[in-house]
C-alpha cells in the first residue's frame, strides 16, 4: 500500500505528516465503528430470529421494552470520538493551514490544460526562470507556492508532501510544503479540468540546499548555441515550428502558452507525466502527441525524417 | 367570492353499493384518454417508479462501460470525451433522474394510503410534476444521444462549463434541462407539504405519521428552499454562455466560486433529500418484520428533521480545498461532524428495534437491515472527510467515490429495493418471489461491497476520481479489476430483481390485503387498492391502527369500517395541520389534459430556448398559457362556479 507514488499513508513532508496521525485516527475509529455495528447487527438479527418460512402473522406483536437506552448509550459512546476528532481537527487545521511566515522560497505555479508552469523568481528579474511539470525545492526549508489558473479550475496536490489546494481562475490560492527527505514526490491535478485531467502530473524534486542551488544556477542559463550542424538545422526548424507556443531562452522562441523548453532534457517526463523523457518518446510526442495524450493542446507535427533527426539533435542539447 | 361551505359529511359504514358509487366517481377513464389525463396518485406513483428504474438501468449501463475502461491501467476503449460524457451523464442520471424521482414515486403511491386520504392535495399538480420529470429527462438525454451530453461532471464547475472551454451544446442541454426539471421538483415538493399537513385522516396527529412521511416531508421542505439556488445557478450559466453575461467570467470580475456556493447550497441538502425518505422506508418496514413498534419513534422523527436543519449548514465541506479562510472552514467542519449525531440516533433505533424484536427474515427485511451497515460505512467515510485537514488528502480521490456510492446505493437503492419487496403486493396484488429474492439480495449485497469497498483503498493509494485512464501504480490495477468485477456482479443482482418483478407480475402468489400483518393504514385496504383508496375515511387513534388491539396501549381504538362516506362527488376530507381534526370537504378535480398540455408547452419553450429560436419560444409560451387557462378555468364540479354541478346519486 505504501509504494503507490500517490499514496499519502507514508507522508514525507511536514504538512502531510502533521495530518497523517489524524487520518489514521479517524480511519481506525471508522473501521472500529463499522465492525461494532456489524457485530451488533449480526447478533440482533440472529438472537431471536424466527424460523425461515414462518407465517408472519403468527408471530406475536409485542413492544418488549422501549429500547431508548440503546439510543442514549449509543449517542454517548459516539460523542467521545466525535469530540476528540473535532478538537484534533481544529488543532491540526491551525497548525497546517497557514503558509509559513518566512518561506525560503516562493514559487508561482500556473496550472494550465494540461500541464504545470513553474516560475522561479530571483533577486533580479533576470534571475527568474520558467520550467514545467518539475518543481525543485531545497530540503529542510518551507516553500510557499502561489497558485494561478490560466484557464479552468485545477487542484495542486503532492500526496506525500501536502494536501490539495484548488487552483481557481480569478484568485491566487496558496499552498506550502517542506520536507527533510531528499527525493522525488509525485503530484497530480485533482480537480476535474477536461479531457486530459488524467495526464496532468508533476514531480517535486527535493534536493539538498547545495544541489538545489546548483540546479537553480543551471536553470538560469539560457540555452547554449548548437555547435553541430544537425543541431543548428534543428534549431531552425524549432524556431519556425515550435516557437508559436514554446519558449527557449537564448533563441527567438519566446511564446508562453506551452512548456518552456530551455532545459527540456533536464526533466524526467514529457507532457506532464504522460511519457518518460527518452529520445524515442520525444519522437513519438513531437510527431503524434494526439495519440499519447488525445485532445492535448500540442498538435501533430508531421516533420520529415530529416527534420525530425535534426530537431532531436537540437533538443538533446537543451540540458 | 365563494360562499363558505357548510356541508356536513354523512357518516356511515362501508357497503358494496357505496363502493360501486365511489368507483364510478373515482375511476380513471380507460384507454388512451385516461392514460394521458389521469390524476390518480397511484397511477402517477407507478409511472414515477417505472421511469426512475429505467433511468437507473441507463445509468447502470453507463457505469459498466466505464468499469470496462477502468478494469486495467492504460486501456483505450473510450476516448477522453466519451468517458467525460459518460461519467457526467451517469451522475446526472443517478442523482437527478433516479434517486429523487424513485422516492417521489413511492411517496406518491403510498402517501394517501398511509395518511388515510383519497388522493394527494393537488392531483393535477401531481400529474404535472410527473410529466415534467419525464419531459426534462428526455430533454437531458436528447443531449446525450446526440453526442451533446454533459461533460463536466454532475456538479458542473465553471469555468470549464463556460463557453470558451465548452463551446458545444452539451452544457446548454444540461443547464436548461436542469432548470426544467427544477419545476417538477418544486411543484412536487409543494404538493407533498400541503398533503402532509392538510389531507390526513382525522386523528392522525403529527406524532402519528409514519416515518416515511416525515422523511419525504422534510425532503420536500428542503427542496422548496434549495432548488431555487441550483435553478438560478444553471440559469446564470446559460446566460453567461448565450448572452455574454459575466456571472462566472473571472476575466470580467465574475466569480468561479459563486457557482460552487450556489450549487452546493442546493447539492448537500439534496443529498439528504434523496436519502431521508428511503431511511423512512426502512424505519417503517423494519418494525413490521421485527414484530414490534419502532424504537424511539419521536427521536427518529426529530433526527430526520434535525439532519436536514444541520444539512443546510454543511455545504462548504465540498469546498474545503478552495482556499476559503480557515475560520469558515472550521465552522463547516464542526457542523459536518455534528451531523453524525442525528444519523446515529436512527442507526441505534433500528438496531434496537431488531434486537428487541423477533425478526422474521424476508427479502425486504434483508434489504432494510443491510442498509444499516451500508449507511454506517458510508457515514464514517463521510465523517472522515468532514475533518478539513484529512479531507485535503481524501477529496477528489476514489475514497470519495466509495463514500458517495455507499451513501447513495446503500441508503437509497437498498431500501428502495426492500420497499419494492415490501409494497409490491399492495401495488400489484401479487407477492414477489422470496426464493429469487434471497438470490437477488445476496448477489446485490456481495457485488456492491466487492465493487465499492476496494475503492476506499484506491483512494488511499491516491487514485484521483474522474480520470479516463490511469497508470499501473502498485495496487491500482488489481484493485480496479476487483471493482469492475464487483460492479458486474451487482448488475446481475439488479437484473435478478427485474426478472423477479416480471415473473411475479404474471405468476406471483396472490397477496391478501395485509400479507405482512403490518400496522399502517395502507394495509387496511384491498391489494391493489381501489381508485378511491378508502371507502370510508378512517379515524386514527394511534401510530399502529392495525396493531393497536394487540399492543393494548390505548384506550380508544381507530375506526376503519365506519366514517365519513364522502360520496356526493370526488371528495376527500381536509384536516387541521397539527391534530388532524376534520376541517372541510375537499372537492377533488376530475382527470384533466391540462398538466399534459402545460408540459408540452414548456417542452416546446425549452427546445426554443436551447435553439435560441424565438418563434418556437413564443409558441411554447402560448401553449403553456393555454394549458394554464384550461387548468384554472372555473369548474362547476369543484364548486368554483354557481350553480355547482348536480352529482348523480347512484
Amino acid at each position: 500500500m505504501k509504494s503507490s507514488p500517490l499514496g499519502f499513508l507514508d507522508a514525507a513532508g511536514v504538512r502531510a505528516q502533521h495530518i497523517l496521525p489524524l487520518t489514521w485516527f479517524t480511519l481506525c475509529v471508522s473501521i472500529a465503528v463499522c465492525v461494532v455495528i456489524a457485530l451488533l447487527l449480526w447478533i440482533a438479527v440472529r438472537r431471536r430470529r424466527m424460523p425461515y418460512g414462518i407465517d408472519i402473522a403468527s408471530v406475536k406483536i409485542e413492544r418488549g421494552g422501549d429500547g431508548l437506552r440503546w439510543i442514549s448509550v449509543g449517542l454517548l459512546l459516539s460523542a467521545v470520538p466525535l469530540a476528540v476528532t473535532l478538537v484534533w481537527t481544529m488543532l491540526a487545521l491551525a497548525a497546517v493551514a497557514g503558509p509559513p511566515a518566512n518561506p525560503a522560497l516562493v514559487l508561482d505555479i500556473t496550472a494550465r490544460q494540461w500541464w504545470w508552469d513553474v516560475h522561479y523568481s530571483g533577486a533580479q528579474p533576470a534571475d527568474g526562470f520558467e520550467t514545467a511539470n518539475e518543481i525543485h525545492i531545497p530540503v529542510g526549508q518551507p516553500v510557499l507556492v502561489r497558485l494561478h489558473a490560466a484557464d479552468v479550475i485545477h487542484s495542486f496536490w503532492v500526496p506525500k508532501l501536502t494536501g490539495k489546494t484548488d487552483v481557481i481562475p480569478g484568485q491566487t490560492n496558496q499552498s506550502w510544503m517542506q520536507t527533510e527527505t531528499p527525493g522525488r514526490y509525485l503530484g497530480q491535478c485533482s480537480e476535474f479540468c477536461g479531457y486530459q485531467h488524467a495526464h496532468m502530473q508533476f514531480e517535486v524534486v527535493a534536493q539538498t540546499p547545495a544541489e538545489f542551488a546548483a540546479w537553480q544556477a543551471a536553470q538560469r542559463q539560457p540555452a547554449t548555441e548548437p555547435a553541430a550542424a544537425d543541431a543548428a538545422r534543428g534549431l531552425e526548424v524549432v524556431q519556425f515550428r515550435c516557437a508559436l507556443c514554446h519558449a527557449i531562452r537564448g533563441t527567438s522562441a519566446g511564446a508562453v502558452s506551452a512548456p518552456d523548453l530551455t532545459h527540456l532534457m533536464s526533466r524526467r517526463t514529457l507532457a506532464a507525466g504522460t511519457l518518460p523523457n527518452t529520445a524515442g518518446n520525444l519522437v513519438r510526442w513531437i510527431q503524434n502527441p494526439q495519440d499519447a495524450k488525445p485532445e492535448s493542446m500540442m498538435p501533430n507535427q508531421y516533420l520529415s525524417a530529416q527534420q525530425l533527426t535534426d530537431v532531436l539533435a537540437y533538443l538533446e542539447t537543451l540540458q | 367570492m365563494k360562499a363558505p361551505d357548510y356541508r356536513t359529511p354523512r357518516i356511515g359504514i362501508d357497503s358494496v353499493e357505496h363502493q360501486a358509487k365511489l368507483l364510478r366517481l373515482w375511476e380513471t377513464t380507460p384507454g388512451i384518454k385516461g392514460f394521458f389525463t389521469t390524476t390518480d396518485h397511484k397511477e402517477i406513483g407507478i409511472r414515477y417508479i417505472v421511469t426512475a428504474f429505467i433511468f437507473l438501468g441507463l445509468g447502470g449501463v453507463e457505469a459498466l462501460i466505464m468499469r470496462i475502461q477502468l478494469a486495467g491501467p492504460n486501456l483505450s476503449l473510450l476516448t477522453p470525451e466519451q468517458y467525460n460524457q459518460l461519467f457526467s451523464t451517469h451522475g446526472m442520471t443517478m442523482i437527478f433522474l433516479y434517486a429523487s424521482p424513485i422516492l417521489s414515486g413511492f411517496s406518491n403511491y403510498l402517501w394517501p394510503l398511509l395518511l388515510g386520504s383519497r388522493d394527494m392535495a393537488f392531483p393535477r399538480l401531481n400529474a404535472l410534476s410527473y410529466w415534467i420529470y419525464l419531459a426534462s429527462g428526455i430533454f437531458l438525454y436528447a443531449g446525450f444521444v446526440t453526442g451533446n451530453g454533459p461533460n463536466d461532471g454532475w456538479f458542473n464547475y465553471v469555468p470549464y462549463a463556460s463557453k470558451p472551454f465548452n463551446p458545444g451544446l452539451n452544457e446548454d442541454f444540461y443547464a436548461l434541462g436542469m432548470v426544467f426539471l427544477g419545476i417538477s421538483v418544486t411543484v412536487g415538493a409543494a404538493n407533498f407539504i400541503v398533503t402532509a399537513f392538510r389531507t390526513r385522516a382525522p386523528g392522525m396527529s403529527l406524532n402519528r405519521l409514519p416515518i416515511l412521511v416525515w422523511g419525504t416531508l422534510t425532503a420536500s421542505v428542503a427542496n422548496l428552499i434549495v432548488v431555487p439556488a441550483v435553478s438560478l445557478a444553471f440559469f446564470l450559466l446559460w446566460m453567461d454562455r448565450q448572452f455574454g453575461t459575466h456571472f462566472f467570467d473571472t476575466a470580467a470580475g465574475g466569480q468561479a466560486l459563486l457557482w460552487q456556493h450556489l450549487f452546493w447550497i442546493f447539492g448537500h441538502p439534496w443529498v439528504y433529500a434523496i436519502v431521508l425518505p428511503a431511511m423512512g422506508m426502512a424505519s417503517d418496514g423494519l418494525p413490521v418484520f421485527c414484530r414490534r413498534p419502532l424504537v424511539g419513534y419521536s427521536l427518529v422523527a426529530l433526527s430526520t428533521v434535525a439532519t436536514m436543519i444541520l444539512g443546510f449548514g454543511v455545504w462548504v465541506h465540498h469546498m474545503f480545498a478552495t482556499g476559503l479562510p480557515g475560520l469558515g472552514l472550521a465552522f463547516f467542519s464542526g457542523a459536518s461532524i455534528a451531523i453524525t449525531i442525528p444519523s446515529a440516533v436512527a442507526v441505534f433505533a433500528w438496531i434496537a428495534t431488531i434486537w428487541l424484536g423477533r425478526p422474521v427474515i424476508t427479502t425486504a427485511f434483508l434489504f432494510f437491515s443491510s442498509m444499516i451497515l451500508l449507511f454506517v460505512i458510508g457515514g464514517v467515510s463521510g465523517f472522515m472527510t468532514a475533518s478539513v485537514p484529512v479531507d485535503w488528502q481524501l477529496t477528489d480521490t476514489y475514497f470519495v467515490v466509495a463514500h458517495l456510492h455507499y451513501v447513495l446505493i446503500g441508503i437509497n437503492v437498498f431500501p428502495v429495493v426492500g420497499a419494492a419487496y415490501f409494497w409490491f403486493p399492495k401495488v400489484t396484488g401479487r407477492l414477489l418471489d422470496e426464493r429469487m429474492g434471497r438470490w437477488n439480495f445476496w448477489t446485490m449485497f456481495v457485488g456492491f461491497n466487492v465493487a465499492f469497498l476496494p475503492m476506499h483503498l484506491t483512494g488511499l493509494l491516491g487514485m484521483p476520481r474522474r480520470v479516463y485512464t490511469y497508470n499501473g501504480y502498485p495496487g491500482w490495477g488489481l484493485l480496479n479489476l476487483i471493482v469492475s468485477i464487483g460492479s458486474f456482479v451487482f448488475a446481475v443482482g439488479v437484473l435478478i430483481f427485474l426478472v423477479n418483478v416480471v415473473k411475479s407480475l404474471r405468476a406471483g402468489a396472490h397477496a391478501t390485503q395485509n400479507p405482512w400483518d403490518a400496522p399502517t393504514l395502507e394495509w387496511s385496504v384491498p391489494s391493489p387498492p381501489p381508485p378511491y383508496n378508502f371507502a370510508v375515511i378512517p379515524t386514527v387513534a394511534s401510530r399502529h391502527p392495525l396493531w393497536e388491539s394487540r399492543l393494548g396501549e390505548n384506550a380508544l381504538l381507530s375506526t376503519l369500517d365506519r366514517g365519513m362516506l364522502l360520496d356526493t362527488g370526488k371528495e376527500t376530507i381536509a384536516t387541521s395541520a397539527l391534530d388532524a381534526a376534520p376541517d372541510m370537504i375537499l372537492e377533488m378535480p376530475q382527470d384533466s389534459f391540462a398538466p399534459l398540455v402545460l408540459t408540452g408547452g414548456l417542452s416546446v419553450l425549452f427546445i426554443g430556448l436551447l435553439l435560441k429560436t424565438w418563434t418556437v419560444v413564443a409558441i411554447g409560451a402560448l401553449l403553456s398559457a393555454a394549458g394554464l387557462l384550461l387548468w384554472l378555468w372555473p369548474r362547476r364540479d369543484l364548486r368554483e362556479r354557481e350553480p355547482a354541478a348536480e352529482v348523480a346519486h347512484g
